[in-house]
């Protein structure tokens, strides 16, 4: 590869003829040949990054853009699975529907909930192990490795073992428990149990990949800030307080922002954990999330005008949560 | 490691940036414990769904839980691989999965390309959007992209889960932070000096140096298409022409499943992914790290 490039190294720039050797004058033919390939190089030059990026939003036009605007006019409407085309007018029904709805606050506060049980522990860990890692370690990338399997598995596949896991009877976690003393425990019928074994499968897939963010913004935190934060005497915990976190803060928004639309979406996990195979998000709706909900009004029982509601409901949460996030962010950075 | 990494060098010595990268000061005993103990919890629900698919169902219902391999892996997971109808969903899996990391690639390498190189009007404003599209959650899209399927009768055929995987927000951005570093001006120059065209450029010049990110891309790609869920399960039927996620969620229906029949086709989805991950593992883990630095 390189050598190929050596070949091309970059002649004199425009104009570089040698100056002792005299331009031989070019015929009229040539002339015009060359002004043509010449308007075609800057046509290419001008048109071509166009043709790059173009594949790329045309698809997200068709696939992103125009389902996000559609799935707000189809919320204003009466639609039904069985008929998708028929759409009949009903403004705000369908919004002001599922905010009657018991269901969906339910809904809404288990994704609440079951986002910061998910979330929280996530990053934390995950910062912490980054910041074990950061250390000269033997074997760190066989950990980091490990670490990152859970990545590779599925949700249903993830979701299917800790079924069994978090098995009232016979599941491993019961079983360890009661050798401290503690009480078998319903995991997934009892609201708070439920919702923690729904978020311990998220837990347990992102917080490697998470930790692993964290190591490489970590590591590109140049050392010198740490050598004279050591000469200030700064302990270890001073200089992760002072010099880690404070390089960190980017890439920290950046996980929080990701995983909070990861919550916000979290759909595979709860239904999968459903003892009774069903969209309700257990017999009492105990691990119901919006996703769950969205996907119950839908398809389970067919209102698909009622699910759009649903869907741009949630985008508009996440919107104020992006925000949030932007204004909190500008707040940090002008207070440092 | 060598033990001479140990001896502290003078101060003023610049070492190598592995060695600074790598974090200067030693982990002690309480790191490795720290670490393996994750390394544990990530791996034993990993092996545990081999144990479970060795056994059989009843055992499985008994107190304490089996913690070795019992005898009746193979046998279970040929009735998996039957029942779930999973040969089928492998081979669909794959073709899923082969076609939109391949576009992917391709389309996120020239699109990065462009942002990392080329100066066009609208260039900030598109990365801006290209960085927004990745904040619209999917769930959004799925009902209208239900209803195109429906229209166009594509329910249970592939193409309706190929084509909206065609693109990633992700791929683009990784490409363009790749390709920034990656690729010096001056050769691109060059090339066009010599009177290349564009697509000469893309071809000569940005894929060869731009490789390495697409192997990584394209794994990345590759993992997340193979483990989707959500769409694929909307739009899939579960026996009929299922993907492999979809046919292992369906193992979990029915009033008595037999849990040990479900293990075995957990184990078999995900065993594919775990290979390539043990190969491939090191570059998988530089390249979610080499996506990051700058995210």
């Amino acid at each position: 590869m390189a050598t190929r490039h050596d070949t091309a190294a970059p002649p004199a720039k425009e104009g570089g003829a040698a100056p002792g050797r005299p331009a031989p004058v070019p015929t009229e033919a040539e002339q015009r040949h060359r002004a043509r390939l010449s308007r075609r190089w800057q046509r290419d030059k001008r048109w071509s990054p166009y043709a790059f990026v173009s594949p790329f939003f045309l698809l997200f036009l068709a696939f992103g853009l125009f389902p996000l605007v559609y799935t707000g006019w189809a919320s204003l409407h009466q639609v039904e699975l069985t008929a998708p085309t028929d759409m009949e007018w009903v403004g705000m029904r369908n919004y002001t529907r599922i905010f009657d709805d018991d269901f969906f606050w339910n809904a809404a506060k288990n994704t609440l909930t079951i986002g910061i049980i998910s979330t929280v522990p996530q990053l934390l860990m995950a910062m912490g192990l980054a910041h074990i890692l950061n250390y000269k370690l033997r074997a760190s990338t066989f950990y980091r490795v490990a670490m990152l399997a859970p990545y590779a598995t599925s949700i249903a596949a993830a979701s299917l073992v800790f079924v069994l896991l978090f098995g009232r009877d016979y599941g491993m976690i019961n079983w360890a428990l009661h050798f401290v003393g503690i009480d078998a425990i319903d995991w997934q019928n009892d609201k708070w149990p439920s919702q923690f074994a729904v978020s311990s499968i998220v837990i347990w897939r992102w917080t490697g990949y998470n930790a692993l963010i964290y190591l490489a913004a970590m590591q590109a935190i140049p050392q010198d800030l740490y050598e004279s934060a050591a000469l200030d005497g700064a302990s270890r915990w001073k200089q992760f307080l002072h010099v880690t976190l404070p390089s960190l803060r980017p890439t920290i928004l950046f996980t929080v922002v990701v995983s909070t639309i990861g919550a916000s979406q979290v759909f595979g996990e709860p239904l999968l954990f459903d003892a009774n195979k069903g969209a309700s998000g257990g017999a009492e709706h105990q691990f119901q999330t919006l996703g769950l909900y969205l996907y119950e009004q839908g398809w389970v029982n067919q209102h698909l005008g009622r699910a759009s509601a649903i869907a741009w409901t949630m985008f508009l949460i996440l919107i104020v949560i992006g925000i949030v996030n932007y204004v909190i962010s500008r707040r940090l950075r002008a207070s440092s | 490691m060598a033990p001479e990494d140990a001896v502290p060098t003078a101060r003023k010595v610049r070492r190598p940036k592995s060695a600074r990268a790598g974090g200067q000061m030693h982990g002690g005993p309480i790191a490795y414990i720290i670490l393996g103990v994750f390394t544990i919890v990530s791996l034993f629900p990993l092996v545990w769904t081999a144990i479970a698919a060795s056994r059989d169902n009843n055992r499985l219902a008994q107190n304490p839980p089996p913690f070795v391999f019992g005898s009746n892996l193979f046998h279970n997971l040929d009735v998996a691989w039957n029942d779930a109808n999973l040969g089928k969903a492998f081979v669909n899996t794959t073709i899923v999965a082969g076609t939109s990391a391949a576009t992917i690639v391709f389309l996120s390498t020239i699109a990065g390309f462009a942002f990392a190189k080329l100066r066009f009007r609208g260039r900030g404003a598109l990365m801006l959007i290209v960085i927004g599209t990745m904040m619209v959650p999917p769930q959004l899209s799925i009902i209208p992209l239900y209803m195109m399927v429906a229209e166009l009768e594509w329910t249970d055929q592939l193409q309706a889960v190929i084509l909206p995987s065609l693109v990633s927000a992700f791929g683009v951005f990784f490409m363009r932070q790749y390709l920034i570093q990656a690729l010096p001006d001056e050769i691109i120059e060059a090339a066009r000096v010599d009177g290349a065209s564009s697509w000469r450029v893309v071809w000569h010049v940005v894929f060869p140096a731009a490789r390495p990110a697409m192997a990584v891309l394209g794994m990345l790609m590759f993992v997340q298409t193979w483990n989707d869920f959500l769409w694929p399960f909307l739009v899939l039927s579960q026996t009929g022409n299922p993907t492999v996620q979809v046919a292992v969620a369906g193992l979990g229906r029915g009033y008595t499943p037999d849990q040990s029949l479900i293990m075995a086709g957990a184990l078999l989805g995900t065993l594919p992914l775990l290979l390539v991950f043990a190969i491939f593992g090191k570059q998988i883990v530089g390249g979610i790290m080499q996506g990051a630095v700058k995210g």
